[in-house]
Order: structure tokens, then C-alpha cells, then sequence
């Protein structure tokens, strides 16, 4: 196991004893049956993520390499907060760690920072687990100054996340959810077109799934909105080595990790990426079979 | 020049000359190297292909080399190993002075004994090949037997290093320009860091040659040797991100070498190449030989196919079909568009690919492919080419056959067609000068960039070599920035 570090040159540890090792858990929290919470001990990269920046992690030797984006940071006590849904076996396996535990290997930050500036109001749409990478992002832009109107969506109630933390952040938080179990009832375009009509929006930021991301950006280019979506690509090393995570923007082909991952939105092929984004389905759940397999016996 | 003179004139040199006439050496056959049953080794992705020489076999192969007053050999090494001294060594029978003398000038010996394109360097400029028209002696499996016996014996010597002057540098990368450029610092008395993005150390020899061409034990071996003399790995760690170079200067770094690879690969921007089922060889030989997915115990997928094409002709290339074969497909083909000539792939791995039952469509290009409903692929379009003039690699240039196209069906592509520099350090510097293609411009002496505390080798500044000339830069830039620092700190003594 390997000692922190970072904590080691700057004799900053014996604060939190837990914390004297890389990538420890720290805090965990359960959002809804299948999302959850996970604070870590990663002082160099909480000290140098910006909004927009993601990771990638490994538990432990028999484990794969997945990107998380990093949905906050602090500074101070040295920590990223992680956001995971529980998907195949290395989310699964993610969301059932405790406090104390330790991941192997984190990578990061990775990506580009997102373009924060002062441009006016700006219309941040969150669909499911994505409002938390949207989070640091709506804080990021009302900082620069600007209106922040937040629309939150997921399939029900529990899995609008992180309400309390995005309405620090914005002038407006509106809700929708599949079901109508909370907000209205109705799909993240139905809050955001409401706003759209009602007052000039000068930038939008879409996070979620794909195609949440795909039907956000129709809507605001009939608008002609400038739009960014962040993508959730496949990837291995996060580094621009693989090109798993390649995406065809206008035309040309983008890599997710070093391009990325915002991008255009007006611009993203979503058929290609949806598709993309299966290309192990079978492969991947196979191991999922394997994985229950192992953990009955 | 005169070390070598003076060594050539030692007692024991002069007496095994002496021992054997240079007729009765030079009508011995060049050594054959044993080899996996190519029909048992298809089965198995983690054994090695090469069984390396036993003692009597590495003696005798020893005895080839005529100990030559003006040792050629010596120009065509990177890395400038004492071949012939380390060849009488084993003709002598004391392998672990061989073992020594090629950790005088190489960090990886028993890398390069596997990985070298020797008949390229070293054994291109053997007196054998150039004056006799002989087969060269076998330096490679020479290289290759001293380093596994001393490995093997447990008694692995670790090269002298002079007592630390306190200074700290860093090498940002882990593959074979770093950790050549990390030997020769900390011999120097330098306080090294090796910073390496991924979870693995060692770069490229990790992640993408295979183990059935260079096990990762091997690896680790060299690695260990490194650690015991003081050097110290970072992992998951990537300068520019993790930490900015003002982080690690403020930290007590006084200068970098930068060797972070040409991790970028190249696709050929050609209809269909974003299917799924399509995939560069980086992340195909990266998912198996890093993370273990071959294997079910390990989380990671790889895609199996029954008909895999693989493009292109280089090393990666062949690594790819031939690691393809071994995870179970019927038809493994190398489809590339010159002919086995031009191919820059070591004549070794592709006539190992062809025993293995590897398909070669030389002189074929694909243009085009085709997916089903769920965007898998399931045909590939190619054309027949033909050889015209040279270009300006002094190949001859593939030219379209028109009217020659047709399709073959094939489930996964693995695209081999060369990688691009690495874009993440450069673009954390902006002051650091590029050239067009994103590589880092250096003094090609002292490997110094337009950043002076900086400097760079391997695939971050050739765009894509290989293991022994990314060596040769780390030695090189090793030597540069020792100059450097001793001019800017003025406490140090050469």
C-alpha cells in the first residue's frame, strides 16, 4: 500500500489518521438504491482539478481502468467527491466500498477544464447521475458572474441528486422527473425549452446521458444557443494512448479524454457515440454474470 | 576509442584469441535460437516464443566473433555497449562480467537482447556481414543469454553509484528512454524521479509488447535493478495535470526529461472506422498485455474475433495479429500496403507470424468499412496496390490499382498505422517549441529543448522509433543535462 505522498512532502497528514494513504475512502453516502457518494483522499488532485476535470480509477489488480468525472473538491482536507451509478462490475463493486477502504490507482486530473466566463445566463440541464459532474461547473459559472438557471432531470424522484448543493449555485432551479414523483413530470427539453421561451439564454451545458445530451442539443440549436455537452466516452488509459473513447465532432474525430470532454454539442454525432458507448455490452456482461457468479460462491 | 584499444590488449583477451585460429571461427554456423512448436505456442498469449541459449550453445556463438581491432558493431548500438568485450565474456565462460559490462552503457539488457532490431543496428555493422557476407554473430541472443543467466543465478549485480550530490531531477514517462536516462542520472549521484501516468511502470515494454514476445517478469527484473540503486517510481501521476512543472520545481526539481512517448494513435480517417469493433493497436495490446483481459479473473473486456485484420507492417502491427491468434481467431491477417520488403516490422516477429499461420494481404489497402444494425463491424473494403518510385523514406511508394477493389468479412480491426507524439506535455508548455507534427524540438547532441531545464527523447521527439534509439536519446540526454547542471548549480564536479 502506498503512503500518501503528496502528504509525506508536505507533512500535511495526522490531521485525519484515516487519511494517510492514497486514494483512501474517506465518506460514503447512498443517493438513491443504485447511486452513491464517495469522498477520497487525493490531494494532488483536489488541489488541481478545475470544473469539467475527470479521473480514472482502478480498485485493485483485477480491475478495470473507468473514467469518473469529479463532482467536487476540497482543498484543504485534500479530498475529491466521486459520484458513481451502479452499472457493470467496476461501478458495483465501487458503490459497495467503505470508509477506511483503499482504491489501488487514481489518475488524474484528465481532460480540459471547462471555459468558464462571463457571458450572461446560462442554461445548465443535468440528466441522472450527470448533475454531478454538472455541479462544479454551475458553481464555476456563477462565480465568473453569471444567471444560472438549473434543470434537473431523472427517470423519479430519488435520483435528482445533489438538489441542495446545485441551488447554492443558481438562481433558479427547476425539476422534472419521468414519473412526475417530484417537479413536473416531463423530460429535461420540456424544463429547458419553458426557460428558453420566458428569457435569452446566452450558453447551455448539458450532462447526462447520451441520449438526454442528443435531444438538449436539438432543442437549443433550433434556438441557437451555443451548447457544450460533456461525454461519458469508453476509455482505458485517459491519457489520448487508446482512442477508445473517439467521437466524431463536425465531421472529424475527436478523442473524449485529451479533446475533451466537452464539446459542442451542435457539432456531436450522438448516433455514432450511443452506439459507441455499446461496444462492449456483450463482453461487459458477461463479467457482470461472472462477477455475481463469484460473489454467490 | 583508447579504452577500448587498451582493454582489447588484456591478458585474457590476447589468450582467447590466441586459443582458437580466425578460419576455424569463422566456418562455425551461426547458433539457431530454440523456439515454441508454433501450433503449442498459438494456444497460450503468456509464452514467451524464444527459449534462449543454453551455455554450451552461447560459448560456441561467443567463439564467432573474431574480437575485431576496429569493432563495428559498437557504431551500429545506440547505447554503445562493448560488444566485444562482453562477447568474449561469455566465450570465456564468465557470463556475470558479461552481464556487467552490459549494464556499464544499458539499463535493459535483457530487454534488448529480446526487442532489438539488431539485424538492423548492431549485427548490420558485424565484420561478418560486412566484409565476410556471413551471417553476423548472434549479438542479440548474446545479449539476451548473459542478462537471463545472471537473472536467473540470483546474483544480480547492481552498478556503481557515486555518492548523491543532492540534486533532483525528474523523467516523465516510465518506457525505455527514461529508464535508460534514470540509470545513467542516478549512477551520477543525481536524486531521479521517474513520474508515470499509468498504474504500471515501464511504458510501452508493459503495455504494449506482448508477454509471449518480452514477459513482464523480465521487466520488473530491470526495474528492481533501477530501484536498488536508488531510482524512485511515481505512478498515476501526470506532470503537467497531477502537478504543474512550477509544482515540482517549487518542489526542489532542477531540471526534466521529458519521454512521454507518441501515445497518440494514428487512424486512417477512411468511411466506417468509428464502428465499433475497430480499434487501435494501442488499446487492443493495451487491454491485454496491461490489463490482463485475456485473462476472466480481470474485470477489463477485450473483443474476440473470428476473422481480425489487422493494418499495417510495423512490430505493433504483428504484436497485434499475432496476440489475435492467440486469443482464438480462426483467420488472423496483416493487411499492409507495401510489400514484406518495405515492411519496418524485424524480420524475426514477421517470420514467426508466418509459423504461426498469420495471413499477409501485402500490397492491400482498406478504403471503407461496414457495420451490422448495431454498428459492429462485419466487412472491410480494401484495394490492391502497387510499388512506384521511391518516397521520402526511400520506400517504394504504394500506388492504386483502380478497379481493384474488393471486401472481406472480418468482426474486429485493429489498426496499426503508426502513432502521433503525445499532445499533453507540450500543451502544458507553452513555451516549449514543437515542430508540425507535435514533436519536441531538441539539440540532437544534447537533447536540450527551447525550454532550458528541459529535455526530451524518444517517441516524444523521433514520433515513433524504437526501444534501442530511445535508450540511445536517454543516454544522450542524461549526458546533456549533467553538463547543464553542472554549469547552472556550480557545485558539481564531473
Amino acid at each position: 500500500m502506498t503512503h500518501c505522498y503528496f502528504c509525506m512532502v508536505t507533512k500535511s497528514r495526522g490531521k485525519n489518521r484515516l487519511s494517510t494513504y492514497m486514494n483512501q475512502i474517506i465518506y460514503t453516502e447512498q443517493f438513491s438504491g443504485n447511486v452513491f457518494k464517495l469522498v477520497v483522499h487525493a490531494p494532488r488532485i483536489a488541489n488541481s482539478r478545475k470544473a469539467g476535470h475527470f479521473i480514472i480509477l482502478r480498485i485493485d489488480e483485477r480491475g478495470e481502468r473507468i473514467p469518473l468525472t469529479i463532482a467536487d473538491a476540497d482543498k484543504k482536507a485534500g479530498t475529491i467527491t466521486l459520484v458513481v451509478q451502479k452499472a457493470g462490475v467496476t461501478s458495483t463493486r465501487l458503490c459497495g466500498m467503505k470508509p477506511g477502504d483503499r482504491i489501488l490507482d487514481m489518475v488524474g486530473p484528465l481532460g480540459k477544464a471547462t471555459q468558464i466566463h462571463q457571458v450572461g445566463t446560462v442554461l445548465a440541464c443535468g440528466g441522472g447521475v450527470g448533475i454531478a459532474p454538472l455541479l462544479p461547473i454551475v458553481e464555476s459559472f456563477k462565480k465568473a458572474g453569471n444567471r444560472v438557471v438549473s434543470v434537473l432531470a431523472a427517470r423519479s424522484k430519488d435520483l435528482i441528486i445533489l438538489e441542495n448543493e446545485i441551488r447554492q449555485w443558481s438562481d433558479e432551479v427547476i425539476i422534472l422527473t419521468d414519473d412526475g414523483s417530484y417537479g413536473t413530470k416531463g423530460l429535461v427539453t420540456t424544463g429547458a425549452e419553458q426557460v428558453i421561451l420566458r428569457e435569452k439564454i446566452d450558453e447551455c451545458i448539458a450532462i447526462g446521458p447520451a441520449v438526454m445530451m442528443k435531444y438538449t442539443a436539438l432543442l437549443t440549436k433550433k434556438y441557437n444557443i451555443p451548447t457544450q455537452a460533456s461525454l461519458n466516452a469508453v476509455m482505458v488509459d485517459g491519457t489520448g494512448m487508446c482512442g477508445a473513447c473517439r467521437v466524431s465532432v463536425g465531421g472529424s474525430t475527436r478523442f473524449t479524454c485529451i479533446d475533451g470532454p466537452e464539446f459542442d454539442a451542435h457539432k456531436i454525432d450522438f448516433d455514432e457515440l450511443i452506439l459507441r458507448l455499446g461496444g462492449y455490452k456483450g463482453e461487459e456482461k458477461e463479467a457482470f454474470e461472472r462477477y455475481l457468479q463469484l460473489q454467490k460462491s | 576509442m583508447q579504452n577500448l584499444k587498451n582493454d582489447r590488449e588484456q591478458e585474457w583477451r590476447v589468450a582467447l584469441r590466441g586459443k582458437m585460429k580466425n578460419k576455424e571461427r569463422t566456418d562455425i554456423e551461426r547458433v539457431k535460437m530454440p523456439e515454441m512448436d508454433p501450433q503449442v505456442r498459438i494456444l497460450y498469449q503468456d509464452r514467451e516464443v524464444n527459449k534462449g541459449l543454453d551455455i554450451a550453445a552461447a560459448r560456441q556463438e561467443a567463439s564467432r566473433c573474431m574480437d575485431c581491432v576496429n569493432p563495428t558493431c559498437i557504431e551500429g548500438c545506440p547505447v554503445s555497449i562493448d560488444i566485444p568485450r562482453f562477447i568474449k565474456q561469455i566465450e570465456q565462460g564468465n557470463i556475470p562480467e558479461a552481464a556487467k559490462t552490459l549494464k556499464e552503457t544499458s539499463a535493459l539488457p535483457a530487454v534488448c537482447g529480446r526487442v532489438c532490431p539488431q539485424e538492423k543496428q548492431c549485427e548490420s555493422s558485424c565484420f561478418y556481414t560486412l566484409k565476410l557476407k556471413k551471417d553476423p554473430v548472434a549479438i542479440g541472443y548474446l545479449e539476451r543469454f548473459a542478462a537471463d543467466y545472471e537473472r536467473e543465478s540470483g546474483h544480480i549485480s547492481v552498478p556503481e553509484v557515486a555518492p548523491g550530490n543532492g540534486i533532483k531531477v525528474a523523467a516523465i514517462g516510465s518506457g525505455p528512454a527514461s529508464l535508460s536516462f534514470a540509470g545513467d542520472m542516478i549512477k551520477l549521484g543525481y536524486d531521479v524521479t521517474v513520474f508515470e501516468a499509468l498504474h504500471e511502470i515501464g511504458g510501452v515494454l508493459k503495455y504494449g509488447i506482448p508477454e509471449f514476445r518480452l514477459p513482464n517478469h523480465i521487466v520488473n527484473v530491470e526495474l528492481e535493478s533501477l530501484q536498488h540503486m536508488g531510482v524512485r517510481f511515481e505512478k498515476n501521476f501526470i506532470v503537467g495535470k497531477t502537478a504543474t512543472f512550477d509544482d515540482l520545481k517549487a518542489e526542489g526539481y532542477s531540471a526534466f526529461f521529458v519521454a512521454s512517448g507518441a501515445g497518440l494513435p494514428r487512424f486512417m480517417n477512411i468511411p466506417g472506422e468509428n464502428y465499433n469493433g475497430i480499434l487501435s493497436s494501442n488499446e487492443y495490446l493495451t487491454r491485454v498485455n496491461l490489463m490482463n483481459a485475456a485473462n476472466n479473473k480481470f474485470d477489463t473486456p477485450v473483443l474476440r474475433g473470428k476473422n481480425v485484420a489487422v493494418i499495417g507492417g510495423g512490430n505493433t502491427a504483428m504484436d497485434s495479429v499475432r496476440t489475435a491468434k492467440r486469443l482464438g481467431a480462426e483467420r488472423a491477417m496483416i493487411v499492409y500496403r507495401r510489400s514484406r520488403e518495405e515492411m519496418p516490422a524485424r524480420v524475426e516477429e514477421v517470420h514467426h507470424a508466418e509459423e504461426e499461420g498469420i495471413e499477409f494481404l501485402n500490397l492491400t489497402n482498406p478504403v471503407a468499412y461496414f457495420a451490422d444494425e448495431k454498428g459492429r463491424v462485419n466487412n472491410m473494403r480494401v484495394q490492391r496496390m502497387e510499388l512506384g518510385e521511391p518516397d521520402a523514406s526511400g520506400r517504394r511508394r504504394p500506388v492504386v490499382l483502380e478497379g481493384s477493389e474488393y471486401d472481406i468479412a472480418v468482426d474486429v480491426v485493429v489498426v496499426a498505422v503508426g502513432v502521433s507524439p503525445n499532445p499533453l506535455i507540450p500543451s502544458a508548455l507553452p513555451a516549449l517549441k514543437v515542430s508540425r507534427w507535435g514533436t519536441i524540438e531538441v539539440n540532437e547532441e544534447t537533447m536540450q529543448s527551447s525550454v532550458p531545464e528541459l529535455f526530451a527523447g524518444g517517441d516524444i521527439v523521433r514520433g515513433g522509433a524504437t526501444v534501442i534509439l530511445a535508450m540511445g536519446d536517454g543516454r544522450r540526454a542524461a549526458a546533456g543535462m549533467h553538463s547543464y547542471l553542472i554549469e547552472k548549480t556550480g557545485i558539481l564536479k564531473s
